[in-house]
């Protein structure tokens, strides 16, 4: 990896023993992704992991009865538990997918230079985010308004979580986003240095894949009516 | 040889304490990663005397069978959660840079924060005793039992337990990001993959391990703590949840999690070997691939620790489980080959590596017994299984933990341990872990259960388990030698110089201990034995540039 990498240390030169001389952190000079988006791409990793986890627990609780989603307790007639009246899910879908491509048009600016669309793009992706937000709240209060908790057996234990997590995660976007625009409105970023705006995307682009995995979980494959 | 001249002021480790509580120098945090883990070493300890001196006699004489259960349930936390794992954790923290020519790691704020996160997370499981009594379902808490609020034992403790867990796991995986993105940015130049010391190399192949199973076991304790608190339903099958589930989900984990705490101390023991049998490491790539190959297997044998359940397809992890004994079998001949016709230096770390050797390869072979499905079906929950997992991870990680310590302790403080003293040490501690854990094979073998607070005086096990408690005060026992050497060494050691060893890697062609960001120079990087090379100019490889 870094055999011939040599040549590429600023400070790098040669001793009459044949020892390296170098200054202390010009390791990472060595070319190749930077080390904050490596990190930022580790830890989405274990975010994966994470999700896969509560993911398999869905699978499985789900695979372990006959009708899905399940019967309310109750309930005469029996009446299953269903979310598809929540008229938020698909326009926030389409916002969150959409702030997404608004947050890969701020990486391409700032990667140009282009400071005010970088800002500009960068907003409008955080207000996107927190919009997301707000509709999943009102679909929160409209199924406890239906008596869908996160104690409402499997189905609600399941549903709450996941989605739950899900806000957590697009929650820590926004606050990431949100010190990325504060920092590219004071000028901190230029086209060759901007990590952090960087590792936010690549963190957002993650938080939009793991909706779009739930929406078709959750929405388009939600189980049969009996 | 490269001597360090000073650049900037060299830290002084008699700073005072607001530096230490601050630094984010990976040196300190490792040696704080030590001293956290050895704290809590003695917590664990004294709740496992506890619990040997309940089962030495039939009868309930100390303890109460609620109490016993937090015993057991807290003795296996601190020590796998803030001892065996968290201690490796700092000696790679500690070793890690220097071994690769760096002069920190890649993140050391939040390598700092990955330190502080551990006291904080002790400190929660200590609460439960305040609270009205820890968690008490065991390391494992299986769900039902873990989530019977019927039950007493499981009252704010197994909360707090959960919540501690996080905590560390969150550490842990910071921890893996900081060390995976260190070693792949930050290696000095002409350091490629196959040039990194092993132990960089086992530190490595863990991270991975830690980055892609600790978050499962979060999203587990999780939705146990959804489950505990907010009527949840995924583990509980009155309202259509799945026991198993947990289960398998704990397990996804906590099998890797048995390799993050040995990988790195074979990593230790594979730089130890060498240098104290005056010899390369037999077959430096094969013991490589087969790291990489345990790591790879163990994702894939968990529910080998749910064969009983009768809810896996047991041929499939019956035979990765056995799989798994290959690498580890090119190991142990890439350790006895390293040592063949070598001159070996009988100091104390050599003795803990022959300790983590002989006894690893025990656990090893009992292991590998439970692997078959029938005979696991005779020996799950016995006695037997305890032998084995204390063969691995007392026989192997602390055992190599020792011997990682005498070796590097010289770098971490200037000054060389005693030997004598050392030696007593590991003589206790090599019998008293012998008559502590060899005669539970043959109470499992004899039927006793494990996690039982009482048993009959007619079963039988008696005078064995009276045995293993002598042996389990002879390990307490072969402490004090060890506090006491490091009292003396620190107080009034032998300067140790930069290279008391003669070692093969960078940490030791620096300065004892180490200045702030560690190396002004560095030797040529030819091979994995690049002090090796400088010390030995006319056989060391050519230069590549």
């Amino acid at each position: 990896m870094t055999t011939d990498s040599t040549a590429l240390i600023p400070v790098a030169d040669t001793t009459p023993e044949g020892d390296h001389r170098y200054g202390g952190l010009d390791h990472d000079v060595s070319g190749g992704i930077s080390a904050p988006v490596l990190g930022m791409l580790l830890f989405i990793t274990s975010e994966v992991m994470f999700f896969s986890g509560l993911f398999a627990a869905y699978f499985n609780v789900r695979a372990n009865v006959a009708i899905w989603p399940p019967i309310k307790p109750d309930t005469i007639p029996p009446e299953q538990y269903h979310v598809d009246m929540l008229p938020f899910v698909l326009p926030a879908t389409i916002v969150l997918i959409i702030s997404s491509f608004t947050c890969q048009w701020a990486i391409w600016s700032i990667r140009r230079g282009d400071h005010t669309r970088f800002v500009r793009a960068i907003a409008v992706t955080a207000v996107l985010g927190a919009v997301f937000l707000v509709t999943q709240c009102i679909d929160y209060w409209m199924l406890g308004q239906e008596q869908v908790t996160l104690s409402s057996g499997t189905f609600g234990t399941t549903y709450f979580t996941l989605t739950g997590f899900h806000m957590a995660h697009v929650f820590g976007g926004v606050v990431m986003l949100s010190v990325v625009l504060y920092r590219g409105m004071l000028g901190q970023f230029t086209a060759k240095h901007h990590d952090a705006a960087e590792a936010a995307s690549l963190y957002w682009h993650f938080v939009d894949v793991v909706w779009i995995f739930l929406f078709s979980l959750l929405y388009l494959f939600p189980g049969k009516t009996v | 040889m490269a001597t360090t001249t000073l650049t900037p002021a060299a830290s002084s480790y008699r700073s005072g304490l607001y530096d230490w509580v601050t630094t984010t120098d990976h040196k300190k945090i490792g040696i704080m990663y030590v001293i956290n883990s050895f704290i809590f070493f003695f917590v664990g300890g004294v709740l496992a005397l506890a619990v040997r001196s309940e089962l030495a006699f039939p009868g309930m004489q100390i303890l109460t069978p609620l109490g016993y259960n937090e015993s057991f349930t807290m003795h296996a936390t601190f020590m796998i959660f803030l001892f065996v794992i968290p201690m490796l954790a700092g000696f790679g923290n500690y070793v890690v840079p220097l071994q690769i020519g760096a002069p920190d790691m890649a993140f050391p704020r939040i390598n700092a924060l990955s330190l502080w996160m551990l006291p904080l997370a002790g400190i929660l499981l200590l609460s439960g005793f305040l609270t009205g009594g820890t968690a008490a379902a065991g390391w494992t808490s299986y769900a039902p039992l873990s989530e019977d609020h019927a039950l007493a034992a499981t009252g704010a403790g197994q909360d707090l337990w959960i919540v501690a867990l996080i905590l560390i796991g969150t550490s842990s995986i910071l921890g893996a990001v900081n060390f995976l993105v260190t070693i792949f940015k930050m290696r000095a130049p002409g350091m490629t993959l196959f040039r990194m010391p092993i132990m960089v190399w086992t530190v490595l192949v863990t991270s991975v391990l830690v980055l892609m199973a600790t978050p499962v076991i979060t999203s587990a304790l999780i939705m146990l703590f959804i489950d505990r608190n907010y009527g949840g339903a995924f583990f509980d099958p009155r309202v259509g949840g799945d026991p198993i589930l947990y289960q398998n989900v704990f397990w996804f984990y906590s099998h890797p999690a048995v390799y993050v705490m040995i990988l790195p101390a074979m990593g230790m023991i594979s730089e130890i070997l060498p240098v104290f049998s005056r010899k390369p490491l037999f077959g430096y790539k094969a013991f490589i691939f087969a790291t990489a190959a345990i790591g790879a297997l163990g994702f894939s044998v968990w529910a080998h620790h749910m064969f009983t359940t009768g809810a896996v397809y047991l041929p499939f992890f019956s035979l990765m489980t056995f799989l798994i004994a290959v690498p580890t079998g090119v190991k142990m001949f890439n350790w006895i080959f390293t040592m063949w016709r070598g001159q070996l230096m009988f100091k104390t770390p050599l003795l803990f590596a022959f300790g983590f050797l002989s006894m690893f390869l025990i656990g090893g072979i009992n292991g590998a017994f439970s692997a078959s499905v029938p005979v696991d079906f005779a020996l799950h929950d016995t006695y037997w299984v305890v032998a084995h997992l204390h063969y691995v991870l007392f026989g192997g990680s602390v055992f190599g933990i020792m011997a990682g310590f005498y070796y590097w302790f010289p770098k971490m403080t200037g000054r060389m341990m005693n030997e004598t003293l050392g030696k007593v040490q590991f003589v206790i501690m090599f019998i008293g872990f012998n008559m502590t854990f060899f005669p539970m094979h043959e109470l499992g073998l004899a039927g006793m259960p494990r996690r039982i607070a009482d048993y009959s005086s007619t079963a039988g096990w008696n005078d064995l388990n009276l045995v293993a408690t002598i042996g389990g005060f002879l390990i307490a026992l072969s402490m004090l030698p060890f506090l006491w050497n490091i009292f003396l060494s620190l107080r009034s050691g032998k300067p140790a110089g930069d290279d008391p060893w003669e070692g093969n890697t960078l940490e030791w062609a620096t300065s004892s201990p180490p200045p702030a960001y560690n190396f002004d120079r560095l030797p040529d990087i030819r091979s994995e034995r690049p002090l090796f090379d400088a010390r030995h100019p006319s056989i060391a490889p050519v230069s590549d540039h």
